[in-house]
Order: structure tokens, then sequence, then C-alpha cells
């Protein structure tokens, strides 16, 4: 708990001045299907300072690996995507990925070099067929160097900076000889080799082990007080959420349904949602003998998706003929604090419906 | 992807989520060909069954004066450039060149002769037992119409070539079904037992599958004494055809078969007492059907190009029974096939017959395949 | 690695072994034997033999012997010293019969299997890359085509179309004048001459085959998250083609070529009946016909010994290269 108030501390002095790396502005993603088109982003807006990292918190299918997808144009082939996503420079003006073409020479300098990603499974993550310093020199080569002898120094390094022992050899081991913790080391090593100023995270450790687990968060946060590169951090698990970011958004169904720094959203959950994710983690803000919860339902796919709020159906306090006929906007509800929930006045006045019609809690 | 197809929604929010079926329908019938071709092989089948029927002749009546005779086409417009709805055929004339010396048919066009529907021809008996003498079409008085012309002994092309589908097609399907269980049997005990069996069987289908087929195929069609009646041949060449086309089947079953016995519901039924037998029967066969069908698909047009490649080698069917494999045996002299190419007609309707068999494989596959959208 | 081979190469002695019993025991079913084939035959052609002089065939070639005994003759002598036996149809040695055709046959067969290589390939990787393109389409429709045309029916459309449009039929291997010549500089100019006619024809199925299982192979692989992973570094998507999917890929193409050899070994023995290439396709056929015991069995077992031969091959070749394969195949 004591690392959450160091975190906090040092944001309300550095907020206001950091101009954001990152920003995502309206973003939807749609998957058409054959049922129908699947929404799988819509609406999805958010910023991310340098240094910073912003953990993006959802149930499975919610859109989180979509949306990360999407900041470096690998979103599947048959996805549309709409809106903007502006990567800022200190020297010259932004750039909108979304507008880039997949051969554009600057997309394939901001895959890898810019913006890095490591993913879901580590099994799956590195070609059967290559060796680890094939794929690890591989970055090396596109985005550092051309020289092959320096390559391999830098990759060595890096290995042994992720805490891989005999990382020289290691170089000449195929993915199948390393065990999981390992090859998910090595991920990282692959991903932070071309020095990213962001780095993309998508549930990095769900498949491993809690000890190992721990070992590799410890890593990313250390590496990132090193390297000092912003972290996109998505998970499901509000615990891990907890010791990485600084700020969260919690996304439900394709849209973000609130954010706020990290202390004040596991302190004060304001959408309905995010309290009934909280009640069913155990450990944070949880007196003992309380029982855990679980919230009802499943997440409904978004196909065809209605106008309404996505939660409605779930939802404890929803109030009819108003959460089932109108989208809930994302709305500042407290300082630095948004929520997506018409239990709050400013959400009823953003959507521009009469006070009257909502009852305020 | 499959939760989407497979799991319930719940809630007026989750759209509507389609059936098992009808996601199957809806896949398979985006295939447009897939759909022709189901629909093209119906048909066939349909119509071979009434052969006799939809055909003008009967398939050994030598037509005299009409050896090799050139297809004689449907005609709408006259030499006159009159339009008939009633399509007609001209006569044929048999005459020497002058030059050449040699004999060739010269359209007749001063003989018109209608297409008529219902006209009465030689007479059959229609499925075995219904004496009849009427065709679906023909031509009335001593007109002749050779839709792909005559072979070397005079006989309609176009009605042998409705026989010879009808022989072929079920062939395929009796030899299939041979096959089918031959597979079925040999891959079920290999995934079943495991152990020494299944060693064994491996080693026996990886055997057969690295020897080439058709000189197996030649090999054992040999074993079929000459002294066999037709119908015998028959079942004779459908078995020979099986005996080698089992492997793929059994080894895909074999490899189902390892696969689910570690799923959970069946190490859950297993565990609730219930027998490995009907465990098999009530969850393994499920499963796996839509494979099955799509495999059958598949399987049918190598069967029949078996029985083909056989019978045009003189070791499959023999003359008189009339298959699209001896059919094509006429074809085997150049000379012959070079002067008269009809003779490939039959073929063409292999060809057709074996696209439109795997096209439906193909859509049958990508429709049951639920991680394609 | 070594211990595979040896157990691969173990495994193809045994399958040898099991091939040549299966086509003496083959072979040797029919009922009637060659001796009541010959004196049909005699009978036929006007002159019947007598009865002591069939008894005499049969003594002379061991005819009235267990058929287990008539393969320990055959096979024994095959072993020691290369000895096929001798054709009581051509009174010959089966060796002499069969060793030029053996040699045609292979060269026809791995000629066939380059072809099949080198249209499949780029073909399979264009109709990959531009999946739902009309090119794709036609690539597609093509292929179903190319499966389902019977070869020897496309090798006598050929013909005729050759026969009608110039006038010659491009048969066989060689032009006259070499036909039983030695080999000679000439000879063999005159085979690749040749060759383009029968390898087309009997490579088409396999290309069409190769290019659907490589296709589907392809699009498989561009699906797969290494194949992201390499994209989200930046990787140029012509690279990363050739590099990732494309050499996963490659494996499942070289373990088909244990199944194309078959294929192609079987579709060329029809072929060459048809455009009568003398190979070992028409003389088995005749053989065949004919009950000429010692060259059916001979040709149909060396036809076994080549495909076994190049699956074992291609077996080995796919453990070389992938890393996976080498670990210990389940398969
Ligand atoms: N290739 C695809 N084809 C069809 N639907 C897809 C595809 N990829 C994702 N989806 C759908 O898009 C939605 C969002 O998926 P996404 O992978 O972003 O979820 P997620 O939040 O990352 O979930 P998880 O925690 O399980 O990784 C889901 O409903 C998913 O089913
Ligand atoms: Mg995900």
């Amino acid at each position: 708990m004591d690392e959450l108030g160091d975190r906090t501390m040092d944001m309300t002095d550095s907020a206001s001045t950091n101009q954001p790396l990152l920003e995502v502005k309206d973003l939807r993603v749609v998957l058409p299907l054959l049922e129908g088109n699947l929404v799988a982003a819509d609406g999805v807006s958010f910023a991310i300072r340098p240094g910073r990292t912003l953990g993006l918190v959802g149930e499975s299918g919610c859109g989180k690996t979509i949306t990360a997808q999407s900041i470096l144009k690998i979103a599947p082939r048959k996805a549309r995507t709409d809106g903007r996503i502006l990567l800022h420079y200190a020297d010259r003006p932004a750039t909108d990925i979304i507008g880039l073409g997949a051969d554009d020479p600057e997309l394939l300098k901001i895959r890898g070099g810019e913006c890095a990603m490591i993913f879901q499974e580590p099994m799956t993550s590195f070609s059967p067929v290559h060796t680890i310093g094939n794929q690890l020199m591989e970055t090396i080569l596109l985005h550092r160097t051309r020289h092959r002898r320096e390559a391999h120094d830098l990759a060595v390094a890096m290995l042994a900076k992720v805490g891989i022992p005999a990382p020289a050899e290691t170089l000449k081991k195929y993915p199948h000889h390393l065990s999981g913790g390992m090859r998910q080391r090595a991920m990282i090593a692959m991903a932070l080799a071309s020095q990213p100023r962001l780095l993309i995270a998508d549930e990095p450790t769900t498949a491993l082990d809690v000890t190992v687990q721990a070992q590799v968060l410890r890593l990313m946060k250390d590496l990132q007080h090193d390297l000092g590169m912003a972290i996109l951090y998505i998970s499901h698990d509000l615990g891990v959420i907890a010791r990485m970011a600084d700020e969260v958004a919690v996304m439900y169904m394709g849209s973000i349904v609130e954010q706020a720094a990290v202390r004040d959203l596991l302190r004060t959950p304001m959408h309905p949602y995010t309290r009934g994710l909280m009640a069913s983690v155990p450990r944070i803000g949880k007196k003992s003998g309380e029982p855990l919860q679980s919230i009802k339902g499943n997440v409904p796919v978004p196909i065809n998706k209605p106008r309404a709020c996505g939660f409605f159906p779930r939802c404890p306090v929803a109030i009819e003929g108003v959460c089932d006929r109108v989208v809930p906007p994302l709305t500042p509800v407290a300082a630095g604090h948004s929520a997506a929930c018409f239990r709050y006045s400013e959400v009823v006045a953003a959507a521009g419906l009469d006070q009257g019609g909502a009852n305020v809690h | 992807m499959t939760e989407l197809l497979f799991d319930a929604a719940d809630g007026p929010q989750g759209g509507h989520i389609l059936s098992r079926g009808q996601i199957f329908w809806a896949k398979f019938t985006r295939h447009r060909v897939a759909t022709v071709s189901l629909v093209f092989i119906v048909l066939l089948y349909v119509v071979v069954l009434v052969a006799e029927f939809v055909t003008p002749y009967d398939p050994f009546n030598r037509h005299v004066g009409y050896l090799l005779a050139p297809p004689t086409g449907l005609q709408f417009v006259d030499t006159d450039g009159q339009f008939h709805l009633q399509p007609f055929v001209y006569g044929l004339k048999n005459e020497l060149n002058r030059e050449t010396f040699q004999r060739e048919y010269v359209v007749d066009t001063s003989k018109r002769y209608p297409l008529a529907l219902f006209v009465k021809g030689d007479a059959y008996q229609l499925f075995g037992v219904i004496p009849t003498d009427v065709h679906l079409f023909g031509v009335e008085g001593d007109g002749k119409v050779f839709l792909a012309g005559t072979d070397t002994l005079g006989r309609d092309l176009f009605t042998r070539m409705i026989f010879g589908a009808r022989t072929s097609l079920f062939v395929g399907l009796f030899g299939l079904s041979i096959g089918f269980a031959l597979g079925l049997f040999f891959g079920g005990i290999s995934g079943y037992f495991g152990g020494t069996v299944d060693n064994l069987v491996q080693r026996l289908t990886e055997f057969l599958q690295s020897l080439p087929t058709l000189p197996l195929w030649m090999a054992l069609a040999a074993l079929v004494p000459q002294d066999w009646t037709p119908t015998q041949v028959y079942f004779g060449i459908s078995t020979v055809l099986a005996v080698v086309g089992w492997t793929t089947l059994a080894r895909v079953v074999r490899g189902k078969l390892l696969s689910l016995r570690e799923e959970d519901y069946v190490m859950a039924a297993k565990v609730s007492g219930v027998s490995e037998a009907r465990i098999i029967l009530t969850h393994l066969l499920p499963g796996f059907t839509s494979y099955l069908i799509v495999y059958l698909t598949l399987a049918i047009p190598q069967m029949i190009l078996g029985e083909v490649a056989l019978s045009f080698l003189g070791l499959g069917l023999r003359p008189p029974a009339v298959s699209l494999g001896t059919l094509l045996i006429d074809s085997q002299n150049i000379q012959t096939v070079t002067l008269s190419p009809w003779l490939l007609v039959p073929g063409g309707l292999v060809v057709l017959i074996v696209v439109a068999f795997s096209f439906l494989g193909d859509g049958l596959r990508d429709a049951v395949d639920p991680y394609r959208t | 690695m070594l211990s595979y081979i040896v157990r691969r190469l173990g495994y193809m002695v045994v399958v040898l072994i099991l091939i040549s019993i299966v086509c003496f025991y083959i072979i040797n079913l029919p009922p009637g034997s060659f001796i009541e084939t010959f004196a049909t035959q005699l009978e036929a052609s006007g002159a019947p033999a007598s009865q002591a002089q069939l008894d005499y065939l049969t003594v002379r070639y061991g005819l009235d012997q267990p058929l287990i005994v008539q393969y320990w003759n055959w096979i024994i002598p095959l072993v020691t010293h290369g000895d096929f036996g001798f054709s009581f149809e051509w009174q010959q040695p089966v060796w002499s019969l069969i060793a030029d055709r053996l040699w045609l046959t292979i060269i026809v067969s791995l000629v066939s299997m380059v072809f099949v290589y080198a249209v499949s390939i780029p073909v399979a990787v264009y109709s990959a890359t531009h999946q739902y393109s009309a090119g794709d389409y036609a690539v597609s429709f093509l292929g179903v085509i190319g499966l389902a045309v019977p070869n020897f029916l496309l090798a006598l459309v050929l013909l005729v179309a050759s026969a009608r449009l110039f006038g010659i039929t491009p048969t066989g291997l060689f032009s006259p004048e070499y036909m039983n010549a030695p080999w000679s500089w000439g000879r063999f100019v005159d085979l690749l001459i040749h060759l383009p006619v029968p390898v087309v024809v009997v490579g088409l199925a396999g290309t069409a085959a190769t290019i659907r299982i490589l296709r589907s192979q392809l699009l498989d692989e561009f699906q797969k998250q290494y194949v992201v992973t390499a994209r989200a570094k930046g990787v140029p998507e012509g690279r990363l083609l050739f590099k990732y999917p494309f050499r996963v890929a490659l494996n499942p193409i070289i373990s088909t070529a244990g199944h194309l050899l078959p294929e192609i070994v079987s579709g060329s023995t029809i072929v060459a009946i048809v455009l009568g290439l003398p190979t070992i396709g028409p003389l088995l056929l005749r053989a065949i016909i004919a009950q000429d015991t010692y060259v059916a069995a001979s040709s149909l077992m060396l036809l076994g010994v080549l495909t076994v031969v190049g699956v074992v091959l291609s077996d080995i070749l796919l453990a070389v290269l992938d890393p996976r394969v080498r670990m210990g195949r389940s398969n």
C-alpha cells in the first residue's frame, strides 16, 4: 500500500506539466461477423503521459486487447477502425497512427521502435523455428543498430537485464527450450531492446504462476524506473493494476466506464461495475469476514449493440427507462475522476437529459 | 470466436445469437458454388435413378448406319433464319468424301425433326418393374437425336453416359461404405485400445499410404476372376477401391478418439460411471459426425476416379457393363478419338461430378468449421 | 538426430521387406498361372501346347512349389545379387527389362516433383497474400479443376488436341532414333525435349493439391501470435511473410513430399500407359494382364521401394529443418 502512496505523491507534482505521449480519441473498432457487427471498442478515449503507467482493466472479452492492437495497427485484418490515435513527439507534430498505411515506413518505425508490445501468451509469441537470438536481434537490427556484432552484444545485455541466466547461450536456444517465465522475460527483453517510449503490456503475467508473476511485475517496474518509458498495462486483475498503475481506466463492453488515479478509484469506486469488480477481488479494501461477491450474469456479447448502458442488465442500481434507453457518457464527476453512470447528475447533464428523469442518489 | 457461436446470450443486450444449425446453413449457403454443386449432385442422382426414362434410347441399341456419328446438336434457328421455340435436329447423311475418299457424316438440312417430349421409343422397365416405352424426350419418325454422338458400335453416347454415371456414382457409394466401415473399425480400435493394437494399425496405415495407389489397385483388380458376372465384378472392384482407401479416415478417427478421450466432459462421464462404449456412442460420435460428412463428400470422387482409371485400363468393370470408365475404353485408340473427339465427353462428365463433390465438400467443411467466419 | 535417422532407416528396411512379401503374394493370388495364360495364348494362335510341355514349364519355373518357397527363390537372389528373376513372357531376365524403365520412372517422377513445387509455391504465396482477390478465386477454382481432371484424361485431351491442331502426337520419351540407343548427350537432350508434356500432365493434380495445402497453411500461420509479434516489432510485411509464416509452412510442405511422391508415381503409371512412356507403368499393366509373375512383382515392388525411400528421405529432411521434430516426434 505504501507504494501506492508514493506514486500518488509524484503524480500530483508533475501531472499538470506533462504533455501526453499517446492520446487515443474516440476509438471505435467494429468486427463484421456473420451474426452482425461486433463493436469491440466503442468511443474509447484516454491519454498516457511519459514515464507513467495507465492500467486498463476489465473482464475477458471487453475489448482490452483490440484497443491495444489498434495502437500498433495490428488488429485483425477485417476490423474497421475509426477515431484518432495520436503519438506525440517532442520535436515534431504528432502522428495519427490510424491514418498510416500498412507499409508506411513511419508505422514500421513506431511498431517496436516508439511503441513495443508484450503479449498475453508467452508460449506462442515466439516463432518456433527461429532461435531466441534471431528474433531478439531482429528487433535491435530494425531499430537500433545495423551492425550484427553490436546487436549481438545489445541482445546479451538485454537478456542479462531481464534476469535470464547465461544470456549468451540463451540466444542460441529455441523457444521450446525455455520455461514460460523465461520466455516472458525474453519477450520483455525483446520489447524493451529498442528502448521504446511506450510499452504496451497485454496481460503479460496472466499465463504465469504466482511467484513468477511477482518477479516479472517487479522486473517491469524496475525497468520502467531505469528506462523511463510509459506503460499501458492491461489486466483483468485489479490487484495487479493496483501494484503497477498510476491511473486506471475500467473497460466494459468496449467502452471505458470509469477513469481515475489508481488511489481514487480504489478508495471511491463510482461506477457500479467497478464496485462489483472490486467486491469480487479478495484482499484489496476488504475487511476480513466480508463475503466475496460476484457480478451476476455474464458479459453480453456486443453484437448489434443496442443504444443503452452496456451494464444495464447486470446493474443492481439501474434506472428503468433511462439506463436502458440512453448511453451514459464518460463525464468528470469529481476532481480527476470520471464515470459513465446516470446515478451522477453530471452524467445526466452531459447526456442532455432533463434532471427530473433520473434520481440522483 | 467459438464462444460467440455457442454461448447463449442472456439479457436483451446480447443481440441475437444464431443456433448451430442456422450458422451452419448460413455459412454453407454463403458458398454459392457449393450450393449449386449440391443441387447438381442431387439432380444427377435423381436423373440416373430414372435413367431409362430420361434418355432417348436403350443403351445397347446399335443404330445401324450411325457408327461414330457426331453429336447432332439442338437447333433453334432454321436455314431460313426463322426461330423455333421447339428445338429440332437435322438429319445426318453418311457420304463418301470425294477428296479424301473417307466416309463422313454430313448434316442434311433438308430434313428437320422437332424434338418432342414423352415420345415412344425403345421399351424398358422403369425401376425394373413398370414396363413402358415412353422417353422424356426424343424425335419422332426416322430422325435421330445423339446429344453426344455415338460410339464405335453406333450406340447413343448420351444415353450410355447417363447409364454409366449411374454405375460410377453407385460404385462410389458402395466402395465408400466399405472403406468407411474399414476406416471406422481400424481407426476405432486403434484409438480405443491404444498400445500394441494402435501401434500395429498405425504401421499398417503408414505402410499402405507409402505405396502408390494405382499400381496397388491394378494388382488387386487383377485378383477379380475373369469369369465373374458384371455384378460380381462391380462389387469386387468397389471392394478393391475400398481396401486401399480407408487409411485417411482411420488416421483421423484415431486422432479424434485420442484427443476426445482427454476432454473434460468425457472424463466427467467416466468418473460418474458411464461405460466406455456408451461414452463413445453418445459423446464422441456426435462431435465427429460433421467431420465424417465432409470426409464422405470428399472421398466419393476419389472412388469414382479410381473406378474410371481402372476400367479405362481394362482392369476394372468390363463391357458390356456401362460405366464412365468403360465408356472411355473406346478412346484408348488415339486415331479413333482424334477423328471422333466426342468419345471424350464422358470424361467431361467425370470432371463435372468430381468438381461438384469437391466444391460441396469444401462448402461443408467451411460450414462445420467453428473457427471460420 | 542420428538416432532419429537410424530409426527411420530401420523402419524403411522393415517396410521394404513387407512390400516385397505383399507384392509377391498379391501377384500370385489370381486364379490360374502364367502357364495357363500361355497355354490359352498358344491355343488361340492355333498351335496348342502339349500337356507334357506345360508340365515341363511348370517344374522349370518352380510353379508347382508352395508360394513361400517361390517367394524365397525370388527374394534371395534378388537381395544377394540383384537378380529379379526371369520374364516368362519376354524370355529374358527381369532386370534387363526393367533397368532402363526404372531410371526413366525416377527421372519423370523427380522432375514432376520439381515442377509441382516450382509452380505451387509461388502461386500459393500469391494466393494467400491476396486472399479474396480475383486472382485468389481464380487459383482456387483452377485448383479444384486440376484435382478433378483425371490425368490420363488430360493426357488424352492433349494428344487429341495436338493431333488435330498440329498433326503430331506427343507420345513417348524419345524420338525414334534414340529409342534404343545407348545413353549419350544427344539422347539426354532428346529426353529433355520430350519431358514437358508428361511432367505437366503427371504433376497437375499434385500441383493443385500442394497449392491448396500451402495456401491454407499460410493463411493459418498468418493468424498465429508469433506473426503478430513480429509485425508489432516493425518487420516489413514482405520480409515478415518470408521469414515467418512461409518458413513454418514449409515444414508441412516437405512432409507432404511423403504423400506427393506416391501420388506422382501412381499418377505417372496410367499417364505413361496413355502417352506410351517407356517407364515401369506400362510394363506393370502388361505383366499383370499376362500374369508374368516376376515382372509384375518386381515392377510393383520397385514402385513401392521408390516411394518408401522418398518418404523416408523427406522425413529426414524435415527433421533437419524443424527443431521441434528433432526433439522426438510423436507421430
Ligand atoms: N479475430 C476476431 N474475430 C472475431 N471476434 C474477435 C476477434 N478478436 C477479438 N474478437 C472479439 O472482440 C471482443 C474484444 O476482444 P479482446 O480480445 O479485445 O478482449 P480482451 O478484453 O482482451 O479479453 P481477454 O481478457 O480475454 O484477453 C471480444 O468479444 C472478442 O470475442
Ligand atoms: Mg486480451
